[in-house]
């Protein structure tokens, strides 16, 4: 029997396909300056802009857009300006936002069940107006991640750096967290509020265990979220299991796998050849630098 | 040669209302290569920094290239190396990926890399002995060969003026003189150099003139002093904790 008949799965998987990609794409940069974590607190902010979009009867997607990015400029306005207080300043944030979220939900009329599907995902509920919300939303994610992969990988790897360059530091920032928001917000179809931050960062936290550098990374993040993703619906379709929780025990699985594998691997290489001995070249002086 | 690169006229920096420099004035020309020396906690990092515009000025000014540094927007010309990478991240990177942020300065935060760009950084890796591990990741690298790649950062934007904040501390003797050949070549080129050091070592005899910080201030300025000497003493008495922390905030590394 095929599934990916019905309309709605199909949109679901193009949906989900959408966000496997662009989720790791931007979580690699959350990655990079450890804020792992920092998904999963815009997604408790999102949670409110659904419930006002319930209540107030507009697309809630698009609500949990506006309220997740306002969320997220709070966030990294309360880093860049902040010191001590800036942790009880996220942690007001999220925790208001998720309370938010479920008491707006709750006086709008839908019932437990849509609340369930925001939060854990649900394939039945991707509309064609949301489709097309993720489509250019995450299309737009993937696009500026990978163009403007050298500047903001150099703001992330060393920002003090990057502002000697002359990097318009801030914008990019601003630009990440924004990104953060919006990915967060449309891959809340796919894989809910609470699970989203799974997609950028465990990809990510698997690739790492084979790549060397951080292009190689990025391209293997984002195969396995693509894989993740698609893998994830069809289980979910085919199971009937919450897509959200088989997308990320699918990544998670994926990243086992992997570590596995290369621990495998340096085992053996360690066993059959000596370990190599970097040599290390006196230095070349040939080249004039002005 | 003449040309002021960098002016510093009665800068003032504190942090929290703790004073940490207090009118220091210095005055660096093109071609020259000035050390600043001084005990851990004198401001002599802090001085760099202030000259880079990483931390702000409470009093006085800042010149760079005959602009005030607040509307100095050619950084290009300028190429820093910190004290050490960045404490870690998470998601590995090759030297060479390192090496080709240096180019940003140049090509902008839009153009697409070229091959401008990727000659510019295998000449750096080859100015400091890296050539053989652009591809290698930079946390396999040693200590000194992390900040030789930083300085290979630095080189591949083609500045005119380097600024190294204590570019040998803990650095072996073989990337130390792989640094001071980079470094040589640099100023035979025509380049100028401001750095911070806590001994010079090798480089000594590159340095034209040293500047000596003591408590926030300058107290010499002129020919490197012997190691002996009061205040270049590399076991000099820590008067001061280190002043060069910023707030570490949720989005910085």
């Amino acid at each position: 029997m095929d599934l990916f008949q019905y309309d709605f799965m199909l949109r679901a998987l193009v949906g989900a396909l959408v966000i496997g990609l662009a989720a790791p794409a931007l979580g690699i940069y959350l990655v990079q300056r450890r804020l792992a974590l920092i998904g999963d607190g815009i997604g408790h902010v999102a949670l409110t802009g659904v419930g006002a979009g319930l209540l107030l009867n507009r697309s809630p997607v698009l609500v949990a857009v506006i309220a997740a990015t306002l969320g997220a400029i709070v966030i990294e306005l309360v880093r860049s300006r902040g010191r001590t207080s800036g942790d009880l300043a996220l942690a007001l944030l999220f925790y208001g936002g998720i309370a938010g979220g479920v008491m707006l939900v709750g006086l709008s009329d839908a019932g437990s069940g849509k609340l369930n599907a925001y939060l854990f995902g649900s394939l039945t509920t991707t509309s064609p107006a949301d489709l097309i919300t993720i489509l250019v939303l995450g299309v737009a994610i993937l696009v500026t991640m990978l163009a403007l992969r050298p500047a903001l990988f150099a703001v992330c790897h060393d920002e003090e750096y990057a502002r000697v360059s002359g990097l318009p530091v801030r914008a990019l920032n601003l630009l990440l967290a924004v990104g953060t928001a919006v990915t967060v917000t449309i891959a809340m179809r796919a894989v809910g509020v609470l699970l989203i931050s799974a997609l950028m960062v465990v990809p990510v936290a698997a690739a790492q265990q084979v790549t060397r550098g951080f292009r190689a990374t990025m391209a293997a993040a984002m195969a396995l979220g693509l894989f993740a993703a698609g893998a994830g619906v069809w289980v979910a379709a085919t199971a009937d299991t919450a897509p959200g929780a088989s997308v990320v025990l699918l990544a998670i699985g994926s990243f086992l796998v992997v570590a596995l594998l290369a621990a495998g691997w340096r085992a053996l290489r360690r066993r059959t050849r000596p370990v190599a001995v970097p040599v290390v070249e006196p230095p070349e002086h040939e080249v004039v630098l002005r | 040669m003449t040309a002021p690169v960098i002016q510093v006229a009665h800068a003032a920096v504190g942090y929290d209302g703790r004073a940490v420099l207090r009118d220091v004035s210095l005055t660096v020309t093109a071609g020259e290569v000035v050390a600043v020396l001084g005990a851990n906690g004198s401001g002599k990092s802090t001085l760099i920094r202030a000259v880079l515009g990483l931390v702000p000025l409470g009093a006085g000014s800042v010149t760079l290239f005959g602009t005030p540094q607040r509307r100095f927007r050619q950084w290009h010309r300028i190429g820093y190396v910190p004290q050490r990478l960045g404490a870690g991240s998470g998601v590995p990177a090759t030297v060479g990926e390192v090496v080709a942020s240096g180019r940003l300065a140049r090509r902008g935060v839009l153009r697409p890399s070229g091959r401008a760009d990727r000659e510019a950084v295998a000449s750096a890796l080859r100015a400091v002995g890296l050539a053989d591990r652009a591809g290698d990741p930079v946390a396999t690298l040693s200590g000194g060969q992390q900040q030789r790649t930083l300085i290979a950062r630095a080189l591949a934007g083609r500045p005119e003026l380097l600024v190294l904040d204590e570019p040998t501390a803990g650095v072996d003797a073989a990337s130390q003189e792989a640094f001071a050949g980079a470094l040589r070549d640099f100023r035979d080129g025509g380049g100028t150099v401001l750095l911070v050091a806590h001994e010079l070592g090798p480089l000594r005899p590159l340095i034209g003139r040293a500047v000596v910080v003591h408590q926030g201030g300058i107290c010499h300025d002129g020919a490197v002093p012997e190691p002996a000497g009061h205040h270049a003493e590399p076991g000099h008495d820590h008067v001061h904790p280190h002043c060069d922390e910023e707030p570490a905030g949720l989005w910085s590394m």
